[in-house]
């Protein structure tokens, strides 16, 4: 059934974002605001405003109660989740579904079974999609360590079952050191976790982060190519790119076409995007997870294939089957995302809210900033430092890469601090120009190329 | 003794706890040396600790466990 009115349940540029594609469609918009933002871009932009609660997001944006409530009350018959918040909580979509509102994104319980990394995992498998080869569970004694070895190849990580956060990991390059080591990494576990089991995975040292953005009508589903977003820091990304530049056509064929098949084989409904680790070394792609909604740096896609994906998943949300075959989704050019947040680079990215004294926005062909900002505008301190995402298309990357860097020198932010002297010092790299970089580059860069105080 | 008022260096959300199932850092009746944690501020995600500048005892504390608050608002009394 069509969404008449649409509750939009988050803030920032994402709201803004989702009210401009409801709008090209038709659809009233009613905006969830928390106390502390009833002054943000999205609410003077939509139709109704609505309050769900105090500034402290557990008590308004992650409320279920209040935003379903809230739906009721303005009479909206669609929840648009966005990213982050309860955009991938099964039990809200569940709730939203069960007040007979229509949730945009997937079923409730194909949120819950791809939210769940070991069972995508194994569903991924089962779709013949790659995953990161490792032991299915404990190794027990060294026997079954030196087999498996074999198998997931060198070098590979021996992990605490009992760890997490990177702690009680070991990386072994051969199989002497393997029997050295089993014994000693399990002693070591019993000691800092009380568990002395282990389990192996292959260690990808130079991993990078390419992910397939899909769309799928709970029927079909098709892939939009992919992206790149190894440029993190503290595994938050701050520059993503479409395409892969790294892949060949052949791998990037092989690797779209897997995200189409596990989408296909969960009857994937709405937007959605399969993250893997591409191991440049050996030509390798893993499926590592699948993120059940829209992403922060979609546009990049966007831009490369001339698709809406908002809009699309409204009209799916709403029902339609999917308007574009395969075939019809067709790449050019590159496209470039530099992730503004409010936070100062030369203070290790400390965080940095207040009010926008001054805006001054880059314009022209091949340049779009999605953004929650406007002159005067106080950033609250209660939510995530995203102010906008600059994004840039070129016919290649160097082109794109010439107008990211005249885009970022127009423009201005004034009142706070801002990340863009990190990304004016990125697009002139290098090592990111000859796209020498993996996951753990930006942070090793940042160590060495400290980013000077922003001239104001 | 004087009193002294203790006010917020950040804007955020206020915690006078290190973790929702553990006790206050501070409560009222105990003693601050300089260098005490008081609590913590959330601002964008990020916590910073409020340390104390000066030494003294917890007469009472003016905002609440996980209050939103202002730069400059008032968080605690002491007597030092």
């Amino acid at each position: 059934m069509p969404i008449g009115k649409l509750l939009i349940a988050n803030r920032g540029e994402i709201a803004v974002r989702i009210n401009r594609a409801a709008k090209a469609l038709g659809i009233a918009t009613v905006q969830a605001v928390s106390a502390a933002d009833r002054s943000m871009l999205a609410a003077k932009l939509a139709d109704e405003v609505v309050e769900i609660g105090p500034p402290q997001a557990s008590k308004s944006y992650l409320n279920r109660d209040a935003i379903i409530a809230a739906a009721k009350q303005s009479g909206a018959d669609g929840v648009h989740p966005g990213y982050g918040f309860l955009s991938e909580n099964a039990d809200f979509a569940e709730a939203v579904e069960s007040a007979g509102l229509t949730f945009v994104g997937p079923r409730p319980d194909t949120i819950r079974r791809m939210g769940d990394k070991a069972r995508a995992r194994a569903i991924a498998a089962a779709a013949g999609v790659p995953t990161v080869p490792g032991s299915e569970g404990r190794v027990t004694g060294i026997a079954e360590a030196r087999d498996l070895a074999r198998d997931i190849g060198f070098p590979l990580m021996i992990k605490a079952a009992a760890g997490g956060g990177g702690r009680g990991i070991r990386v072994i390059h051969s199989e002497s050191e393997l029997e050295q080591l089993i014994p000693q990494a399990s002693g070591e576990a019993l000691a800092a976790f009380g568990d002395g089991g282990l389990y192996l995975e292959r260690f990808i040292a130079r991993a990078r982060h390419v992910e397939v953005q899909v769309l799928g009508d709970g029927a079909d589903a098709i892939h939009l190519f992919e992206r790149e977003c190894s440029l993190q820091r503290r595994r938050q990304k701050v520059w993503e790119e479409a395409p892969a530049a790294v892949l060949d056509d052949a791998t990037r064929a092989r690797l779209c076409a897997s995200a189409a098949d596990l989408a296909r084989a969960t009857a994937y409904r709405g937007a959605g995007t399969l993250e893997y680790l591409y191991d440049e070394t050996s030509g390798e792609f893993f499926f590592i997870e699948m993120n059940t909604r829209i992403q922060v740096e979609h546009p990049v896609t966007e831009m490369i294939t001339g698709i809406d994906l908002v809009q699309e998943m409204l009209r799916i949300a709403a029902g339609e089957p999917l308007r574009l075959r395969q075939s019809d989704v067709r790449r050019r050019g590159h496209a470039i995302e530099c992730r503004i947040c409010a936070e100062d680079p030369a203070r290790g990215f400390a965080p940095s809210p207040g009010q926008v004294t001054r805006l001054s926005l880059p314009e022209g062909d091949g340049i779009r900033f999605d953004t929650m900002l406007y002159e005067g505008y106080v950033v609250p301190p209660f939510y995530d430092s995203l102010l906008g995402k600059l994004i840039v298309w070129g016919e290649t990357r160097a082109a794109a890469r010439r107008r990211l860097e005249q885009a970022l020198a127009a423009m201005r932010i004034d009142g706070i601090h801002t990340t863009i002297a990190l990304h004016k010092a990125l697009a002139v790299d290098t090592e990111v120009a000859a796209l020498r970089f993996h996951t753990r580059w930006l942070e090793t860069w940042l160590a060495s190329n400290p980013v000077a105080a922003a001239a104001s | 003794m004087a009193l002294k008022t203790v006010h917020a260096p950040l804007p955020g959300v206020f915690y006078r706890r290190p973790a929702p199932d553990q006790p206050p850092y501070k409560k009222e009746g105990d003693m601050i040396a300089v260098g005490d944690t008081i609590g913590l501020i959330e601002v964008m995600k990020t916590f910073t600790p409020v340390v104390a500048e000066e030494a003294g005892r917890v007469i009472k504390f003016v905002a609440e466990n996980e209050e939103a608050i202002m730069a400059g608002q008032p968080l605690l009394e002491i007597d030092g």
